[in-house]
Order: structure tokens, then C-alpha cells, then sequence
């Protein structure tokens, strides 16, 4: 019997101390159904849905369960109202068994002896939905695709009608996600509706019946997936449309800068997170990396960056060897570094925008003498960066946490590139910002360019790396799918290479790319 | 996204980060917990019969009120302006040092060694300063191993030096009772007492070692310097702040953590010295030669926060509640353990406090809507 | 000789009592997350209140219940400032500890010196205690070393073979995980906090009212922080803490005994904190030695809510 017919979401609003994150949102979706929530990343799909499942507590609106306004103030109302949720990151205690995991919040287990009762039952559901799970592995123990079957368990234990899925491929392997959209095929047959938050048109084009978009906290479109296409979705999503063409004067390439030869970087599990790329960048070039974050892009920036041991192969910066230097060796040598989530890497909140603004330099003179600092000078040259990259502070006296993200963004860049480094390694450096700061940092990357600088920039947003880059690799699962440049014919298929179902053979890459020799295989 | 929403009749509380705190703000905030607390410290007496104002009113008359108190008060506060100097640096590394304890009594064993062993044959003037380089290198060694287990093995260093507190008292009371025993203590758990050379010059009617002190007052200046002007503390800070970031900003670790033990041991090495060579002239048992001074000295780091030159005024608050607790004793009849009390309840309204200082409280009227 | 084993190894498990009391709180404590430094604090007040309570009513039952009731309030204090507050849990622990002492101290003041008539005395358990050696070793005890045993072994069965006992570790592991299945994290930590508070005024009353049957100031004597160093010695499994209480224990009634063949007792002082030591550095060694740890993931640092 299924307790969710349909469920509305009317009118929602939330903001957090002063900052919209959903404005007036509506939204609907009934039993059997898959409803794709689409959106750029930051455009409130997560929030919406945390207020569906009760972690926040909407300023406004009401949600309606068959036709009945009902109050979720806790995730506790919302499963009992038959709602479940699959968190991006997973909710799950790495160091308990799969069945401590499902036990803790399903009500009809007994008291005693939680885990035998359980493991019987996941050992049922799990055969009935297709999905294979053994109940007294720990979590830590299970890929990243049985983590998520662990999650789906747990809400379908709560017998949850309706499932929220947030961003639920993000982790997983091609053949995983297939195996992800059997399971939500026959849940469908059997009744249950789900939510779909995702930012990958292809899968909302494969498994939704229908989409709502959302932009900058706001509705902007709702459709039949079988009445629109892929074009239209994305026009509606960024709000116009998206050309794929790479739009900038091409420069005259110039001296090599980095070249990277069978580099072979470990993950954090001990797998190749990076598996024998070769590459080099260029002076007067931006050479991107496009792909879906996970596939080896951090991994690849920490090696280059000093930040993590090389397995194998070798990084070169202009004639010197660099491979497995420190980090502040590399940086020393002419490699400054843009890190991805600014906030938790690239500052430390508490400190000073003065003290920020000598990160990683504050060792070197001239803004260290003997042990001393000179703070006379590092005021001077932190009061020069604030102006010359418009960072709006009241004063470089205030802790740098006061900033907005995008003036903490720009003061990183600014930091970054004051120095003129041979090559600007940029991770995601305009994620979550809005446009005016976005079309700022882009602009300075590309004045880097002009200068003389080479840059390798990361990013997700391909609106961003075809503005901005020379060339494009796409990686995934460590290997580069190809590398694409202006007039490739190949640029239409991108998205293909990034889904790993595309590889360009060597010779496409010579044919475009005389110089490199060959190096991009 | 923090904050936590609340209701109160029709209005609602509001608990934001703040974004920056300014700096009257932050010690009005420190000066109100230290007054809630003082209330608390009284309801307390009150319950015990004991008229409250009276009671706070003896504990500093007693500390500062009169010639005599004021030089015990000075006395006391010189190991804790050292320790809690010394602590100051590490906290703000975010490394838990709790075991300034032993690293006081590190020091006062090397410079218990070095005063029996070479004190009478060293030439005059020599031994005093030996010993206090002998001190702070005790301390320092001893104050290297949790930041080496840290930072090597990743163990956690609140157990590592609380355990290494109890290892070294325990080695203390080997030594004093067995081989170190003085052979003219007449059987007392003593070393041998200091040859004149090796006693600190005291200032005259008191028991306040004037060149400890001194090493104290210029180590808290020192220490100043270093957090806000050199590259070794603006590592520390960063450390402390954000390690993800120290990380990419290339800081070592392994070296910054060991430096910033050596100075936090060893600074409390050198209040061991001063306790040894400047008060008991010989080696005893561990309560005898420091009185909580590790664990106080915490709470004096705090009250100041975390600002080496305030330790000064913190430490003398705190050295004096330790003399005025033992006026109340006599003459109130109240048991050693009341300045326990105090130093209990000021720290918790202390840490209390730092709620404050780091959220903006403000109740807002419901069905206004707000928008700053 | 016989004698004198049954006698080491009675008072061996008498002395490992209050051990295995204050360690396993402090594991149901820190398996909620919360790293509880007071309990020495608590130990002190749950020794004096016991006391003051047999001492005025007569009876020793009224003082261990008055103990467990102020060994929880007590740790209120801890609770209050780690978890609405958030505060640093380290700062926090040594507070109680200070103010634990004091006020048992500021209490116990007329009390000292003062010699219990109504004690809690040994309890034959009839037909065991009649095995020969075993008997008297294990069934000839005071109240509350089968109250320990007992509860020692609920806690190891609570927390990993109840529903209950899940919802603490994942709270401790993972509180964010824990809330999002429903359960309130703040209300489990009090919860954990609390009954780790009620253990260690237990543990505090068996040493005056009966152990020694009598109140010293600063009795506790150190146990506060053995019992830290045994909640990791243990891995935060009451089980191991049955094993470490006694061990602990046993040194402790060695330590005079051995004096006379040459044995420094203060070296055997030494060695419940060495051993906890050199755990932590075997396991500290390899990676996966940290995982046999079983170290709580999230123990020590607050938890706020919604914060992503």
C-alpha cells in the first residue's frame, strides 16, 4: 500500500541570515514517477530538499501530501510520511556493518538483538529490488555503487514511497549507474516516485517522466521529458544557450612549461586514481581538464601541486624534474595554485587579509627577513592586490572570513598571480560564485595567458573551459579520452568522452596538436 | 549554514556565526563570564553559610591587600606566567598540551642534577644559568614526545601528556626516595639540598626569585613577538587555524609542532627551575614542588586569551586566588580544595563565554521578516 | 600461601571495582562522542555525597543512590558546555575535574575524620560462595562489585546488541548520519554524558563508603584519570574494561606488596599509564592499527547541526 499518492511543494522559501536560497518554489510529483530536479550546481536543488526531508525548516510555504497540508519538522515526520532521502555524501557509519547501519532508525526492529532480525529481511529486499548486499560487511569495506544500494536499502526498510536521490551518479562507474537506474525502474513498477536532483541532462533524459529546473533558488521551468529536449533543458538551466565552440583569440603557442610523463597518482584507497596520463602546457595557453569531479582531477592537481606523492612517471617544470617535491618547493620553482573549496583550502578564516595574502609566501623574502616578517610591506602589498583585483573589503585588517566568497576568490587569484608563475593551476575557481565575480576570475585567468603564464585549469563547467582554455582534455577514471582543440570535430561529443563511452585514438591528438609530438596519448 | 532557532513568547532567537568580533566586544564578553562566574563562586559560599562578600572580599585582601600577600601572589604567578606564556603558543597551534605538570618537573629534576652533580665545582656565577638551560632543555625533551607521537603516529596528544604526567611524578618520587635521597634529609623524600652557588638570589623579605621572574616577564614579551611578528607564528597560527590550509600553503608539520613543544616544555622547565632553585633548594615529591601550577597555568592561558603579554595579568589573578584560597583556609576554616572551586566554575564561565564570542545572539520578533 | 592469593586476588578485584565502574561510563560516554576528562571531578563528588548521605541516614544504599544522582547532575556541567555550547571538550573535562574537588572538598570538610557506623560489608552469595577459592574470591564480595560486574556486562550488551546501543555508537561516529535517520544526537549525548556521570559517582561512593568507609579529601587519588587511560587501554569495549579495571587493579595491591623483594612501587605506579602508551603506539604504528582501534570517528569535536 502506498501512503504517497501524490506530493506538492507550494510556495516554498528559505533563506540563510539574509541569502536566498529558495525563493517561492513549487513542485510536484505523484506515485509511479520520476521526477528530474535539474539545476547548476548552487541553484538550491539540495536545500529544497533537505526542507523536504525536514533537516531545514522552510520561512515559508507548504508542502501537501495527498492533497493534505502536512508539518515535516524533522527527518523523523518525514520518513514517517513515507519520504526518504539518498544524500549526496553518503550517511552511512564506515565502521558498522551494513546491518547497524539499516537497524538504527527502522522503528519495527526489536530493542534486542537488532542486527538478527535485520539481516534476514535485507537479505529479502535486497533479492527482491536486484540488488546484492551482504549485511555484515562493514561500509568501509564496499565500493561506492553498494554504499548507495545500502542507501537505498535504508529508505526502502522505512518504507519510503517517495526517494530523494541527490546527485546519486556523481559516484559511481558507468556500469554502477546502470545498475542504479534498474533498481529505479522496478521500484517505479512497483509504485514507488522518485526525486532526481542531477545536473547531467542524459540521465534526466533517460530515466525522468518529468523535470523541473530550477535557477538561482527560483522555479524557471517545468516540462514532460517526452516534450522537450536536451537543448531547450539546458537553455533553461543556465538561462541561455550553451555553444560549445571555443571563443577567443587563439595566441601563438608558446615555450613548454609542464610536461607530465606516465604520471601514475594513487587515490586515497590505494587505487589509481590517476593512471598513466602524458601532457604538457604551454605558455600563452590555458589547457583545461574537463570531466565529472572524481575522476582523478584532485589527484592530478595535488601531484603537480606538491600536495601528494607520486606513484610513478615523472612531472617536469620547464628543464627541472619536480616530481614529488614539497609543496613548497614546487611553489618556489614558479607553480601557484588556485585550490578547489577556497574556504576549507585556500584561507584561513580567522586570520587577517593581510595574513591571507602571503600564504605559501610568507617564507620567502621579501616578506620574510631572517624570521621576521616585514608586515609593513605585507600590508603594502595586500592593500596593492585589494585594489588591483577590485576585492570589495572594508579594510585588510578584518578577518578574511567578513569577505563574500566571490572577494575571497578574487583575493586568492589575485594572490596567485601577483607573483607571475610560470603555470596557474586552477581547481574549480569560479564554483559557486556569481557572475560578476565569474567573469572576473575568467578574465584575469586569461590575462594570465596573455602575459606569458601557462595555466591548467579544472573544471566541471564547460560553458567555462571552452570560454577559456586552448585546449581541453577530458578525463575519466584517470585517462585522458582525448584532448580537444579549436575546429576539432569532436567537440560535439564531449559529453560522450566524459561518460567514458568515447576515446579518441592518438592520431586525432597529433593532427591537431603537431607540437606535443605525440605526447598526448 | 550554522544556527540554531529557538522560540520565546513571540519573538525568536537567532544564534549567527559571527563574522568579526571587536575587540572591547570580546573583553567585555571575557569580563562578564568572569563576573557570572565570581556569582556562581558565591551562591556557592552561600550555601556553605559562608557570606559571600566576605569570603571574596578575604581571598584578595589576603592576595593583594597586604605587602606580604602581594609577594607570595608575585611568587606564585611567576611558574604560572611561564607555563601559561608557554601555552599560548601551542593552543593557538590548536596542540592540547596538558602536561605542562610533568614539564615543570622535568626541568626541576635537570636542574636538580645539574646543581648536586656540578654545582660545587662549577665556578660562582656559572651554575645559575647552566641550570636554567639544563631546565629548559629538560623540558623541552620531555615536552617533544606527544608532539612526536603526534605528528609521527598520530596519537592523540591530550592521553599522550596527561599519561606522561603520571609517568613522570611517579619517576619524581623513584628518585627522591631512592637513588637521589639526600643523605643529611634525615630520611625525608628530599635531595640533597643546592650548594649556595646553585640558589636564585631572592628579593629580600620575600620568597620572589627576582631572575625567574624576569625571564618570565621578558619570555611573555618574547613570546608576543614571535606569535604576531615572526614566520614561526604565523605558521603556528596557521596550523592552528586551518590545517588544510597549512597544508597547501606548504608548512611542515612535523617541524612547527616539535617547535612549538619546545617552547611550551620548555618554558615550563624553566618554572621548574625557578621552584627548585629558587624555593625548595631541593628535589621533592611532585605535589610539594608545583601545586597545580600545569593545570592552572590552562586556565590562565584562557582567561587571557590565548594573548601572551595578558598571561601576566591573568597569572598574577590566579597566583593571587591561590593565596587568598590559603587565607580563607585559616581563616574561614575551609578546606584547601575551595581554590579548586574557583579555578573550576571561572573556567567553565570562561568557555562559556567563548559561545558568545563566537555567535551573535538576537531575538527577532515573529512575522517580521528580517534581512540583513 | 593459598591465603595469600585469595586475599591478592580479592583485593585485586576490590581495588579494579571503581576502575571498571568510572571505565566503562567513560566508554558509553565517549561512544557518543563526547570526551568526558572530568571524571576524577566526578568521582570526588560521587565519594562525598555517598558518604554525607550513609553518614546521616545510616543507610549505604541512600548514599550509593545519592552518588549516582550526583555524579550525573554533576556532569551536567560538561554536557551543557560540550554540547549546547559546543565548547572545547578538553577545557571542559579539566574544569570538572577542578570543580569536582572542590566542591567535594568545600562538602566533605566537617565529615573528615569521621568514621562510617552502617558501611556497605560483603555479601555472601549462598551455594557459590562456598566453592572452594573460587567462591571466595568471586562471591564474597561487597555489593558493588557484583553491581559492576552486572553492569558492566548490560553495557557491553547494550551497546552492541540493542537498537539503543547502535543509535550511540552512530552518534558517535557519525552524528550527521545519526539525525538523518531521526535520531536527535544532542538528546543521546546527554543521555551518554549523563549515565557516564551516574557510573563515576558509583565508583566515587564505593571508595568511602565502602572501600575505606570513611571520607579523606582527594581519596579519588588519580583513579579519575586511570579510568581515562583505561577507556582507551580497553578500545572502548566494556569487555577489555573488565580485563584492564583488574589488571590496573592488581598493580595496584602489588605496589606495597612487592616493595620488600626490591620492586619500586612507583615504577609500578607508572605502568597503567605506560601500558596505555605503548597500546596507542603498537596500534599508532600502521593504518590499520588504527582502525582495530575502533577509535570513535567524531569523538571529542562538537557537532552542529545542519552545518554541511
Amino acid at each position: 500500500m502506498h501512503r504517497i499518492k501524490t506530493l506538492e511543494m507550494r510556495g516554498i522559501s528559505k533563506s540563510f541570515h539574509g541569502f536566498y536560497a529558495n525563493k517561492n518554489i513549487n513542485l510536484k510529483i505523484k506515485s509511479g514517477e520520476v521526477l528530474g530536479l535539474l539545476g547548476e550546481n548552487g541553484a538550491g536543488k539540495t536545500t529544497l530538499m533537505n526542507i523536504l526531508y525536514g533537516l531545514y525548516k522552510p520561512d515559508d510555504g507548504e508542502i501537501l501530501i495527498n492533497d493534505k497540508s502536512v508539518r515535516i519538522k524533522s527527518p523523523k515526520d518525514s520518513m514517517g510520511s513515507g519520504i526518504g532521502m539518498i544524500h549526496q555524501h553518503f550517511m552511512l557509519v564506515q565502521n558498522h556493518s551494513v546491518a547497524e547501519n539499516i537497524a538504527l532508525g527502522f522503528q519495527d526492529v526489536p530493542f534486542f538483538f537488532p542486527k538478527k532480525y535485520i539481516r534476514e529481511k535485507i537479505l529479502r529486499i535486497s533479492r527482491q529490488y536486484g540488488m546484492e548486499v551482504d549485511p555484515d560487511k562493514k561500509i568501509w569495506q564496499l565500493s561506492a555503487g553498494e554504499q548507495q544500494k545500502v542507501e537505498i536499502l535504508k529508505a526502502l526498510f522505512l518504507e519510503a514511497d517517495l526517494l530523494i536521490m541527490d546527485e546519486p551518479t556523481s559516484v559511481l562507474t558507468p556500469q554502477e549507474s546502470d545498475d542504479l537506474f534498474e533498481i529505479i525502474r522496478r521500484m517505479t513498477e512497483e509504485g514507488h516516485s522518485i526525486i532526481l536532483i542531477s545536473h547531467k541532462l542524459d540521465e534526466i533524459m533517460s530515466i525522468c517522466n518529468r523535470v523541473t529546473v530550477l535557477r538561482k533558488g527560483e522555479t524557471v521551468g517545468e516540462a514532460l521529458v517526452s516534450d522537450i529536449d536536451k537543448k531547450e533543458l539546458a537553455r533553461m538551466m543556465v538561462g541561455r544557450d550553451v555553444f560549445l565552440t571555443f571563443d577567443k583569440k587563439p595566441m601563438p603557442q608558446g615555450d613548454k612549461v609542464l610536461e607530465v610523463n606516465n604520471l601514475v597518482v594513487l587515490g586515497d584507497r590505494g587505487n589509481k586514481a590517476v593512471n598513466n596520463l602524458n601532457f604538457s602546457v604551454y605558455r600563452n595557453e590555458v589547457f583545461g581538464i574537463a570531466g565529472v569531479s572524481g575522476n582523478g582531477q584532485r589527484e592530478l592537481v595535488e601531484a603537480i601541486t606538491g600536495l601528494r606523492k607520486s606513484h610513478s612517471g615523472s612531472i617536469m617544470l620547464e628543464d627541472d624534474t619536480i616530481t614529488n617535491e614539497s609543496a613548497r618547493v614546487v611553489n618556489t620553482r614558479g607553480i601557484t595554485h588556485v585550490p578547489e573549496e577556497r574556504i576549507k583550502f585556500g584561507i584561513v578564516p580567522n586570520l587577517f587579509i593581510y595574513e591571507n595574502a602571503i600564504l605559501k609566501k610568507h617564507h620567502s623574502s621579501p616578506f620574510s627577513r631572517l624570521l621576521f616578517l616585514d608586515y609593513d610591506l605585507i600590508k603594502e602589498h595586500t592593500t596593492n592586490i585589494v585594489e588591483k583585483f577590485n576585492i570589495a573589503a572594508p579594510s585588510i585588517n578584518v578577518p578574511v572570513k567578513s569577505l563574500s566568497g566571490g572577494n575571497i576568490q578574487k583575493l586568492i587569484i589575485g594572490r596567485e598571480i601577483e607573483s607571475k608563475p610560470a603555470l596557474l593551476v586552477a581547481s574549480h575557481p569560479t564554483y559557486g560564485l556569481d557572475i560578476g565575480a565569474t567573469e572576473y576570475i575568467r578574465k584575469q585567468i586569461l590575462n594570465r595567458r596573455e602575459e606569458g603564464g601557462g595555466v591548467l585549469l579544472v573544471s566541471e563547467d564547460l560553458e567555462e573551459l571552452f570560454e577559456i582554455c586552448d585546449r581541453i582534455a577530458v578525463i575519466f577514471k584517470g585517462e585522458f579520452m582525448g584532448v580537444l582543440s579549436a575546429g576539432d570535430s569532436s567537440i560535439k561529443d564531449i559529453g560522450l568522452m566524459m561518460t567514458g563511452s568515447l576515446r579518441l585514438d592518438s592520431e586525432n591528438n597529433c593532427r591537431t596538436d603537431n607540437k606535443d609530438n605525440g605526447a598526448d596519448k | 549554514m550554522k544556527g540554531i532557532t529557538g522560540s520565546l513568547l513571540n519573538y525568536k532567537i537567532d544564534v549567527a556565526p559571527r563574522e568579526e568580533i571587536k575587540g572591547w566586544v570580546s573583553s567585555l564578553i571575557a569580563l562578564i563570564s568572569l563576573l557570572a562566574g565570581l556569582s556562581v563562586i558565591g551562591l556557592i559560599f552561600l550555601l556553605k553559610g559562608i557570606n559571600p562578600f566576605y569570603a571574596i572580599f578575604r581571598i584578595f585582601s589576603g592576595s593583594f591587600g597586604s605587602m606580604y600577600g602581594f609577594k607570595e601572589t608575585i611568587t606564585k604567578a611567576i611558574p604560572l606566567i611561564l607555563i601559561a606564556g608557554g601555552l599560548t603558543v601551542v593552543y593557538r597551534g590548536k596542540f592540547w598540551n596538558i602536561g605542562a605538570e610533568s614539564q615543570l618537573l622535568a626541568g626541576a629534576a635537570a636542574a636538580t642534577w645539574i646543581a648536586l652533580r656540578w654545582g660545587p665545582f662549577l665556578p660562582g656565577g656559572a651554575a645559575v644559568p647552566l641550570m636554567f638551560a639544563g631546565g629548559f632543555v629538560g623540558g623541552a625533551l620531555w615536552g617533544i614526545i606527544p608532539a612526536l607521537l603526534r605528528v609521527r603516529f598520530g596519537i592523540n596528544e591530550v592521553i599522550s601528556t596527561l599519561m606522561l604526567n603520571y609517568v613522570a611524578a611517579e619517576f619524581i618520587k623513584m628518585l627522591v626516595i631512592g637513588p637521589w635521597k639526600g643523605k643529611t634529609q634525615f630520611g625525608y623524600p628530599y635531595t640533597d639540598d643546592f650548594p649556595e652557588s646553585a640558589m636564585l638570589s631572592i628579593l629580600p623579605g620575600s620568597r620572589i626569585h627576582i631572575i625567574t621572574l624576569v625571564i618570565a616577564v621578558a619570555a611573555v614579551v618574547f613570546l608576543f613577538f614571535l606569535l604576531f611578528r615572526t614566520r614561526f607564528g604565523y605558521e603556528v597560527r596557521v596550523i592552528g587555524e586551518n590545517q588544510e590550509a597549512a597544508r597547501y600553503a606548504g608548512i611542515d608539520f612535523f617541524r612547527t609542532t616539535v617547535l612549538m613543544m619546545v617552547i611550551s616544555g620548555g618554558l615550563a622547565g624553566v618554572a621548574g627551575v625557578g621552584e627548585v632553585a629558587g624555593i625548595h633548594h631541593h628535589l621533592t615529591y611532585p605535589e610539594s614542588i608545583s601545586s597545580g601550577y600545569g593545570f592552572t597555568a590552562i586556565i590562565v592561558a584562557w582567561l587571557a586569551r590565548l594573548n601572551p603579554v595578558l598571561v601576566i595579568i591573568s597569572g598574577l589573578f590566579f597566583a593571587g586566588i591561590l593565596v587568598g584560597g590559603d587565607a580563607i583556609q585559616i581563616s574561614l576554616n575551609l578546606p584547601a580544595a575551595t581554590v579548586n572551586v574557583f579555578n573550576g566554575i571561572i573556567l567553565v564561565f570562561l568557555i562559556m563565554g567563548e559561545y558568545f564570542q563566537r555567535n551573535r545572539i538576537s531575538f527577532i520578533r515573529i512575522g517580521k521578516k528580517w534581512n540583513r | 600461601m593459598e591465603q595469600i592469593i585469595i586475599s591478592i586476588l580479592k583485593r585485586t578485584l576490590i581495588a579494579g571495582t571503581p576502575l571498571l565502574l568510572g571505565t566503562v561510563g567513560e566508554v558509553i560516554t565517549q561512544r557518543g562522542g563526547i570526551m568526558n576528562l572530568g571524571i576524577e571531578g566526578m568521582m570526588a563528588v560521587g565519594a562525598v555525597s555517598g558518604f554525607i548521605v550513609t553518614f546521616t541516614t545510616g543507610n549505604p544504599w541512600l548514599g550509593m543512590f545519592a552518588s549516582i544522582v550526583m555524579g550525573a547532575l554533576i556532569s551536567l556541567v560538561h554536557g551543557f558546555v560540550s554540547i549546547t555550547l559546543k565548547a572545547n571538550q578538553v577545557v571542559s573535562g579539566l574544569a570538572l575535574t577542578m570543580l569536582g574537588l572542590g566542591i567535594s572538598g568545600l562538602w566533605g570538610k566537617p565529615y573528615i575524620g569521621k568514621p562510617l557506623e552502617m558501611k556497605m560489608s560483603a555479601v555472601k552469595i549462598p551455594v557459590l560462595g562456598d566453592i572452594p577459592l573460587v567462591g571466595d574470591i568471586l562471591f564474597n564480595q561487597d555489593p558493588y562489585f557484583y553491581i559492576s560486574v552486572f553492569l558492566g556486562i548490560a553495557a557491553w550488551f547494550f551497546l552492541f546488541n540493542t537498537r539503543g546501543g547502535i543509535a550511540v555508537r552512530t552518534v558517535g561516529e557519525n552524528p550527521r548520519a545519526a539525525e538523518t535517520q531521526g535520531v536527535n544526537a544532542s538528546v543521546v549525548q546527554y543521555l551518554c554524558v549523563m549515565t557516564g556521570g551516574a557510573f563515576s559517582g558509583l565508583a566515587g561512593s564505593h571508595l568511602s563508603i565502602a572501600y575505606s568507609k570513611s571520607w579523606i579529601e582527594g581519596m579519588t587519588a588519580g583513579r579519575g584519570w586511570i579510568v581515562v587511560a583505561l577507556t582507551i587501554f580497553a578500545m572502548w569495549d566494556p569487555r577489555k574494561a573488565f580485563a584492564g579495571a583488574y589488571i590496573f587493579g592488581g598493580i595496584f595491591v602489588l605496589q606495597y606488596l612487592l616493595q620488600p623483594l626490591g620492586i619500586s612501587p612507583n615504577f609500578l605506579g607508572m605502568l597503567p599509564y605506560l601500558t596505555t602508551l605503548a597500546v596507542l603506539f603498537i596500534y599508532g604504528i600502521s593504518k590499520e592499527g588504527h582502525r582495530k582501534m575502533n577509535a570513535p570517528a567524531h569523538l571529542g569535536e562538537p557537532y552542529i547541526r545542519g552545518e554541511r
